[in-house]
């Protein structure tokens, strides 16, 4: 047992989401420790797709939309940000984004959720277009014969996700963070102002508390006072060995890594806990992923895993702050990466000043479960 | 028999490795009348240890040896059952319902079995020097393979170094097919005499002894021997034209050389074990992860044993002994009513396999590879697809990466086409060093499959079931 | 650098490595072929573009990678050599078409 830190604010999680708020909040002076779980964990980081999406995001949250394409713009800064201070690119790349469709109903239903999504009121408005085949070949020149066309937004982006897990451990070491590895938590109790978090690696006082610790939120919330409805989702991934570079532009679920290896997803599906790859599923995603770009068909998979999303009803993020217990935060949501750029910049400062704005974060709030239905 | 029968969807028993547990395996649960089938990846029975026994050009046999030899009997009375015995095919997934997804001729199948043993041996315990990756340098396992396979033999500047058994053997049966050797530099640490002594007795009873003593002396008869090898690097331009080494404490010595065959032992090749979810152990004597099985090899995986060195390093004679306990196992489970008299007697079985598992401990504790050779330093590297250093594994463990999930996230390490093979070993135990702890508490890679690449398109065209195809064509 | 014995027979079949004429023999893998020939690398790295060779001959460490018939990042210790069979080096990363 480690002797007691004492520490501004203790963020529990170390993934994409703990990491860039723990780092937001060093950036901005606060002394952070980072509880981590061990090696063995369902980490929902894994499952993604390294995608700084925006088309798409938002129906049914117009100001999801916003969030999203605000995180988006200010990516490019947070990249270099990182850049300067670690020496590490993350190679976040923004050349606009593609929705493929392998039929004209696949294409039609694109086009309809993209219309109901930018006609909600206060929608943030942003460019986007479907494209038919030809000018989708002059992107895309390596499409099959089955893809009818796709939706673009020339916000979408993608970056090397593994160099920002890694820029954001390296930074927050650089920023004296204190990250603790096996400190799965097992309470958090709040008393005069503070809040004292015990694991089994040790204990950690802190003034404020921030929750990101994904599916295990559920747990946490309640002991500050905060409801976390969120429930894993699994999704699993397929990546090939590493090709010469074709594809130039992400496709929302086949992207070529900066490396050269080709990510194929994705899935959805209401698996529990159980984050088994399953070879029906990795074999529906290849055969959409070789409809999409034949020759794919020769790249060998070297890989597939299985992540558990950290799903909420409607999908959308938890930001809230407790009414019970002052200064515990809780941040959830299933676009770790996309969101990373305004986690790190614009919620950790929040958190820092110790609150959430209520024009701004009364939408993500978990008490928008609560309200009844509209009968 | 082999041949071109049709590959049926399910079977009794599925058995995958062709070395000596899973022909012997094979034969016996086809004998007793279950439906098996016996996939390799080879295009011939024998596995390693038995590599090509059916077709070797090395027709002399006292080039290779009497043990090398007595595969055939293994393969014939394979061929004579009538186990389905399928070459050529890689098996690249194992669920937990024992559907197994083999290639074979570039198509993906899935094939269902009522029972599955394991049986997929070892591998060469990766042996991470400087420039171990220089063309040129290869493991001694690779030399056996072109002698049996191919009848090849090197040429040029040879030399041979570390550690075990099957160092000294390569080097008898180059001997005797008239290799020139130029040296053996052995990395058998001095002090491990001391801490095998104890059980030197045990292995005097071993069938082993006497043949390893003769095999030995034989060699240091012929070629030069350095012994205490204490530091090994390899240099060269783009291939191998130096070896350097120390003795002891002493001044380094430089080697001109051509071909480098290093061996430091064999681990089991637990990539499609762990793949399935199946429990393994670190084995602190043998210095590897080892299944959790039975004395029949079974797992806690219904229906999934493990046979062989795949099981724990035990040698051949002692793989052929455990997949007769597996198949054994399996036969009682699927034909209870089987005629006694075509299956083995299960304690003589046991008593063989007493018998030549005597004085494993000594050899292990003999040969017992040097930390030095299993814990790399500076640039040397880990991982040889990601082309990871040890300084990076070490380093980032002082960013808070406490085992080889995370390790792989921070450095790719384990994420190239060769799935950990090559650098798990190295990578657990550096981590377990810089941070203090057992291995066994660091842990292994989670592996899942394709446990070997298959293609895309091979994929793409299995069979798909609704609620797979639900779940990723949404809307 | 690797030779074959006599016992090994001829080597009767042809092949090109790097549009090479090379003599191989049946029952060989392409991975022993090559080193019989006395190439000093199969491929480079995609990684590092670093010289590689075939390290283990069974199957598992994938240096052994090399072009077969236009077709990249084949395993040559796995496959076996078949009279006019082009192989090339495999230069780092698998190309699309290859």
């Amino acid at each position: 047992m480690s002797a007691a830190r004492d520490v501004d604010v203790a963020v529990i999680g170390g993934g994409l989401v703990g990491s860039a708020i723990a780092w937001g909040l060093a950036k901005v002076g606060q002394r952070v420790a980072v509880l981590d779980e061990g090696d063995i964990a369902f980490r929902a980081s894994r499952g993604n797709f390294a995608l700084v999406w925006v088309q798409s995001k938002g129906l049914g949250m117009p100001e999801y939309a916003g969030w999203t394409v605000r995180s988006s713009a200010a990516w490019g800064g947070f990249a270099d940000a990182l850049k300067a201070q670690t020496g590490i690119d993350v190679s976040h790349q923004r050349p606009g984004g593609f929705h493929l469709a392998l039929s004209e109903r696949e294409l039609e239903q694109r086009e309809q959720v993209l219309k109901r999504l930018h006609n909600q009121p206060a929608m943030q408005r942003y460019d986007w277009e479907i494209m038919d085949r030809e000018r989708l070949r002059q992107a895309l020149p390596h499409i099959g014969p089955e893809v009818v066309g796709a939706s673009y937004c020339p916000l979408d982006g993608h970056v090397n996700s593994l160099r920002l897990f890694r820029a954001l451990h390296t930074g927050m070491q650089q920023l004296a963070v204190t990250y603790l590895p096996n400190h799965t938590v097992d309470s958090i109790e709040h008393r005069n102002g503070e809040f004292t978090i015990r694991s089994a690696g040790g204990e950690v006082r802190s003034g404020k508390l921030v929750l990101a610790a994904g599916n295990g939120n559920a747990r946490l919330g309640p002991m500050v006072g905060l409801d976390v409805p969120v429930r894993p989702q699994r999704g699993q991934i397929v990546v090939t060995e590493k090709a010469a570079p074709f594809l130039n532009y992400p496709v929302v679920t086949v992207r070529q890594t900066d490396e050269g290896g080709v990510m194929l997803g994705d899935s959805l599906e209401e698996a529990g806990f159980d984050p088994t790859v399953g070879t029906g599923v990795i074999s529906v995603i290849a055969d959409r992923a070789v409809r999409m770009f034949p020759q794919l068909a020769r790249l060998n998979v070297v890989r597939s895993w299985a992540a558990l999303r950290v799903m909420t009803k409607d999908g959308f993020p938890i930001y809230d702050h407790s009414a019970t217990c002052p200064g515990a935060f809780v941040a959830t949501c299933h676009s770790g990466v996309t969101l990373a750029a305004n986690h790190a910049l614009v919620l950790a400062p929040l958190i820092a000043a110790g609150q959430l704005p209520s024009e701004q974060f009364e939408v993500f709030s978990a008490r928008r479960f609560h309200v009844p239905a509209a009968a | 028999m082999s041949g071109a029968p049709e590959l049926r969807d399910s079977y009794d028993v599925a058995i995958i490795g062709a070395g000596p547990a899973g022909m012997a395996a094979a034969t016996i649960c086809a004998g007793a009348g279950l439906s098996t089938v016996l996939f390799d990846e080879q295009p011939a029975p024998g596995g390693q240890i038995y590599r090509a026994v059916g077709e070797t050009p090395v027709r002399r046999p006292a080039v290779l040896g009497n043990d090398y030899w007595y595969g055939e009997r293994l393969v014939h009375a394979l061929r004579a059952s009538a186990a389905h015995h399928v070459p050529g095919a890689t098996v690249w997934s194992l669920s937990r319902d024992r559907e197994i997804g083999v290639s074979i001729d570039g198509a993906a199948r899935l094939v269902q079995a009522r029972r599955v043993i394991i049986a997929t041996g070892a591998l060469e315990r990766p042996f991470p020097i400087p420039s171990w990756t220089l063309p040129g340098v290869m493991t001694a396992g690779a030399a056996q393979i072109l002698l049996k396979s191919s009848g090849m033999i090197p040429h040029g500047r040879t030399v041979l170094a570390g550690s075990g058994p099957l160092l000294w053997l390569l080097a008898w049966q180059y001997l005797n097919a008239g290799a020139k050797l130029d040296a053996i530099l052995d990395t058998t640490p001095r002090a491990n005499r001391k801490t095998a002594w104890p059980h030197a007795a045990a292995f005097l009873l071993s069938p082993y002894f006497r043949k390893g003593l003769r095999l030995l002396l034989s060699v240091r008869r012929r070629v030069r021997v350095i012994a205490d090898v204490s530091d090994l690097r390899a240099e060269g331009d783009g291939k191998l034209q130096t070896i350097v080494y120390r003795v002891g404490d002493g001044a380094e010595t430089r080697l001109p050389a051509d071909t480098l065959l290093l061996h430091q032992g064999v681990v089991p090749n637990v990539n499609l074990a762990m793949s399935v979810g199946i429990e393994h152990r670190w084995d602190e004597e043998q210095l590897c992860w080892t299944p959790v099985v039975d004395g029949f090899g079974g797992t806690a995986v219904d229906g999934i044993a493990i046979a062989g060195d795949g099981a724990g390093i035990a040698g051949a004679w002692a793989a052929e002994e455990r997949g007769k306990l597996a198949a054994l196992a399996a036969v009682r489970a699927l034909k209870p009513d089987a005629r006694r008299d075509l299956l083995p007697d299960e304690a003589r079985v046991r008593l063989a396999l007493a018998q030549v598992e005597r004085g494993r401990l000594f050899l292990d504790r003999l040969y017992r590879p040097a930390d030095r050779f299993r814990l790399p330093e500076g640039d040397t590297l880990v991982c040889r697809c990601e082309e990871v250093s040890a300084r990076q594994v070490v380093e980032t463990v002082a960013l808070g990466c406490t085992g080889p999930n995370q390790m792989k996230s921070f450095l790719r390490c384990g994420m190239g086409p060769c799935q950990g093979r090559l650098c798990g070993l190295t990578v657990t135990e550096l981590i377990a060093r810089a941070r203090g702890v057992s291995p066994a508490e660091v842990g292994h890679y989670r592996l899942r499959p394709p446990v070997k690449p298959i293609t895309l398109g091979e994929l793409a065209a299995l069979p798909k079931s609704e609620v797979a195809i639900k779940a990723v064509v949404r809307g | 650098m690797f030779q074959r014995l006599p016992d090994a027979g001829d080597a009767t079949l042809s092949i090109t490595v790097d549009g090479k004429p090379v003599k191989a023999r049946a029952g060989d893998t392409v991975a022993a072929t090559l080193l019989a020939a006395g190439i000093d690398h199969c491929r480079t790295t995609p990684v590092s573009g670093a010289p590689r060779a075939p390290y283990c001959m069974m199957g598992v460490c994938f240096e052994c990678l090399v072009v077969i018939d236009g077709v990249g990042n084949r395993q040559g210790c796995l496959i076996p050599v078949r009279d006019g069979m082009a192989v090339e080096t495999q230069h780092g990363k698998r190309e699309l078409e290859r």
